[in-house]
């Protein structure tokens, strides 16, 4: 299956696929944490049962997906050593802290107050538990910060200064290095993908509802939460997108001629391709249907403006052009379909049919995973529009792997993608198995009696087991 | 003192914090088969469950902490046991999402049971190998692992890992004379004795081994002026399992598990005392694998303000969660 390929390739391939599948879990617990605390902070404000049934329905899920999240981040952070050694020794000095960072700040304010957040609601009362909550949203936030932060020095370095041996050493100002060119853009662009991931997946899930029973109180609640999300929070999303595409023209311009499809440059004016065939050995996007000159207009706010193309670019240095040019488009499309629902949704709203018209609840319920496929695709765009280097500019992947053979990577990687699927697949299936059963008044909470075990997958028996009844007692009548 | 000394301090508390600590969890997915299908089981998961995704934490700090402070350590360590990480982190998703699965789908209890065993099992005996593989040296050429495939793959290796096996055992076993009363307890007695023993027996076979492995280990016990130094590490470890021993027979509650937890210490300081001063024997000293200081000092501001309130909010976690558990949860 592997032979036609060199350990390089192989260990790229490993590290793509695991952290493609790692990242399907905090683009989602990153959002739902944040969605738990308000549900959990209204339900504190207002007292209304609803807010907890919502708070305890999505509880369940959150401990799964973080769940995954967690196992599949512990391979993450060993990674960089087993397959990227000469990397980690050169780049260690500088990335190595602050990751190191995000394992204190954030790692274990999560793992910390997960289990109290899980179950521990009877034992430490409202406000405490409200206060761990809130500990695992922002231990998700930080979470983000720091890893991000790292990914963005990768692709913008600055502040360091090279040693005689290779390695990258820290600058004067740690400030520099963290707040490198991309991370501002990075970060704001990336947590916002995944607030809008989680609306369209709790929306998803409402839609689901509403189709099945539009007067259910708790799918309408859903949905209407969800909906405000996507209206607001999406036109807000493709700003930013595109001033993080204005930072990567000014500190990677090779990645947006990727992006653009531009192989040649125009003095006067760039054309949008919408549409194409990127053809890297022809050099020539085939089929091509173009805007003339918007291209220049989005990126440099001026029609006329000149575009360098990838022919300014040594063909050594050029990123693979198909794979960013079509993740982009699908990241772009996606990002405008969910602005049509978005808008829909208010459009819907302000008719007061948000709840009645069922092709909005099956548009939305056709959008619920599309936040993840729209991360996945972004994330392939900017790491693969980085290629063909690991610290952009300065150290290529190909010098940057562990001295390891091509049958050790490829049997390490068939394990992952074995594993990965059995286990992850399981997972997610257990979640739409949750998903699948419509929240209800008195969503079972801590099982207090004596069949119910405590546990952090959830504090309430899975749709398996019979919830029953006498010795199920809510959270809210057990602790107020 | 030099911060790199603090430094290998720093990793070797966090390393230590993940054995005591993830070595419970670990050692209760070890010895699952024994208990009774059912209450024992129920019981003995739902006495970690809140605290096992803290706990495995320490392990991502101590990865994360040698790639920051000691990144030529880490970018040898990892490609030499390659497979024994490997195996470790598939291993440990196994017996993470076992806890929450086998909650959530009664009809394959069994299989993640048996999940939760045997990626319990498999990252215990990865974890030993790869202290065993540590400490017979590692071939190194221009900051480079240059040894074989299975380098990591000998007597000497197995014998740790079985070792840490057991010492697991030994964790989970008292950690459940602690949390559990009655039948199920005098259960735990009973896996603490023969763990330990197995325990102190594989201690001792590492420890005369490791003289055997490079002559400064043994250099580092045997010779003057040192050896009046470290002669009372080994027999303070023989005087904790004397009163270990006792508090398992007799009838100490959470006892044997801080003598349990006492004696790990001493063996890893005896293993510090053993391969001091390098990172990587026998070449690579902790000062070759250090961090530059700029990166040590920002990272050891980060450390000083942040490990006080993660003990902290940790030891209140614990706390919420103290006292015996019962099959149903906690009241």
């Amino acid at each position: 299956m592997f032979e036609h390929l060199d350990a390089i390739m192989l260990a790229r391939i490993q590290f793509a696929f695991t952290v493609s599948f790692h990242f399907f879990f905090p683009a989602f617990s990153i959002g739902l944490a944040s969605y738990l605390a308000v549900l959990e902070g209204l339900w504190l404000k207002t007292g209304k049962q609803l807010y907890l049934d919502l708070f305890k329905y999505w509880l369940k899920i959150f401990a799964i997906v973080f769940a995954m999240g967690v196992v599949s981040g512990i391979v993450m952070s060993y990674q960089f050593g087993t397959n990227w050694s000469v990397f980690s020794d050169l780049a260690g000095p500088v990335v190595g802290p602050l990751m190191a960072y995000e394992v204190l700040t954030a790692f274990f304010l999560e793992a910390g107050f997960l289990g109290v957040m899980l179950f521990g609601m009877n034992k430490v009362g409202k406000k405490l538990h409200y206060f761990a909550t809130l500990m695992v949203a922002i231990g998700t936030f930080v979470s983000a910060f720091w890893i991000l932060s790292v990914n963005s020095w990768m692709q913008t370095p600055v502040g360091f200064e090279m040693a005689a041996n290779g390695q990258f050493l820290p600058g004067d100002s740690w400030w520099d290095i963290v707040f490198n060119p991309s991370f501002p853009y990075r970060l704001v662009h990336t947590v916002m993908a995944a607030y809008l991931t989680t609306a369209f997946v709790v929306g998803g899930v409402g839609a689901w509802h509403l189709l099945k029973d539009k007067t259910d109180a708790h799918a309408r609640k859903m949905f209407s939460m969800a909906m405000w999300m996507a209206a607001i929070v999406t036109p807000a999303q493709i700003f930013a997108g595109d001033l993080h595409g204005l930072n990567t023209l000014e500190h990677q311009p090779a990645k947006v001629m990727a992006m653009e499809g531009h192989f040649e440059s125009h003095p006067d004016g760039a054309p949008l391709i919408l549409f194409g065939i990127p053809d890297s050995e022809e050099k020539t996007v085939h089929y091509a249907i173009q805007i003339p000159k918007l291209s220049s207009l989005i990126l440099k706010h001026d029609l006329n403006a000149p575009l360098d193309g990838l022919d300014t670019i040594p063909d050594d240095e050029e990123p693979p052009v198909g794979m960013v040019f079509w993740s982009f488009r699908i990241m772009v499309g996606i990002g405008f379909a969910m602005l049509g629902v978005g808008l829909w949704s208010l459009f819907a709203r302000f008719r007061g049919r948000l709840y009645e018209w069922p092709w909005l609840h099956r548009a939305a319920l056709v959008m619920g995973p599309s936040g993840f496929v729209a991360v996945l695709a972004g994330w392939i765009t900017t790491e693969v529009g980085r290629q063909p280097y690991v610290v952009y500019g300065l150290l290529r992947t190909s010098d940057a792997a562990s001295p390891l053979a091509a049958p050790a990577v490829a049997a390490s990687l068939l394990s992952f993608i074995i594993v990965y699927f059995a286990v992850f697949g399981v997972g997610v299936w257990y979640v739409l198995r949750l998903m699948a059963k419509c929240p209800s008044t008195g969503e079972t909470g801590a099982k207090r009696g004596d069949t119910g075990p405590i546990r952090t997958a959830g504090i309430t028996p899975g749709p398996t087991q019979d919830p029953g009844s006498e010795e199920t007692l809510p959270i809210g009548k057990g602790a107020s | 003192m030099d911060l790199t000394v603090i430094w290998a301090f720093i990793i070797a508390f966090a390393i230590f914090a993940y054995v005591v600590m993830d070595g419970f969890d670990l050692g209760i997915g070890i010895l699952f088969p024994t208990f009774a299908v059912g209450r024992e089981r129920d019981r003995a998961m739902n006495s970690i469950a809140p605290v096992w995704d803290g706990n495995e934490t320490w392990l991502v700090l101590g990865g994360g902490g040698l790639f920051a402070a000691f990144p030529l350590a880490y970018a040898v360590i990892l490609p030499a046991t390659y497979p024994l990480i490997i195996a470790m982190l598939l291993g440990l998703v196994f017996r993470g999402v076992a806890f929450e699965y086998r909650w959530r789908d009664p009809g394959h209890r069994q299989l993640w049971d048996m999940a939760f065993t045997g990626g319990s099992l498999v990252a215990a005996m990865a974890q030993g190998m790869t202290l065993g593989a540590l400490l017979q040296g590692i071939e190194v050429v221009d900051r480079s692992y240059a040894g074989s495939w299975f380098d990591w793959f000998t007597p000497y290796t197995l014998l740790c890992g079985l070792g840490v096996v057991a010492g697991y055992a030994l964790l989970g076993s008292t950690w459940l004379i602690w949390k559990l009363d009655g039948e199920e307890q005098g259960h735990a007695r009973k896996l603490a004795l023969r763990s330990g023993i197995a325990t102190l027996a594989l201690m001792g076979v590492v420890s005369l081994y490791n003289m055997t492995l490079n002559p400064e280990y043994a250099a580092h016990w045997l010779a003057a002026p040192q050896i009046y130094f470290v002669a009372p590490v080994p027999l303070l470890t023989a005087a904790i399992a004397f009163f270990m021993f006792r508090a398992i027979t007799r009838d100490g509650n959470s006892k044997p598990f801080w003598l349990a937890i006492t004696l790990f210490f001493f063996g890893m300081a005896g293993l510090g005392v053993t391969i001091w001063p390098y990172a990587v024997p026998p070449d690579i000293s902790i000062w070759d694998a250090a961090a530059p200081e700029r990166s040590q000092i920002f990272m050891l501001v980060g450390v000083a303000i942040t490990m006080p309130l993660i003990i902290g909010y940790t030891a209140w976690a614990y706390w919420v969660f103290r006292g015996k558990v019962d099959q149903d949860g906690y009241h």
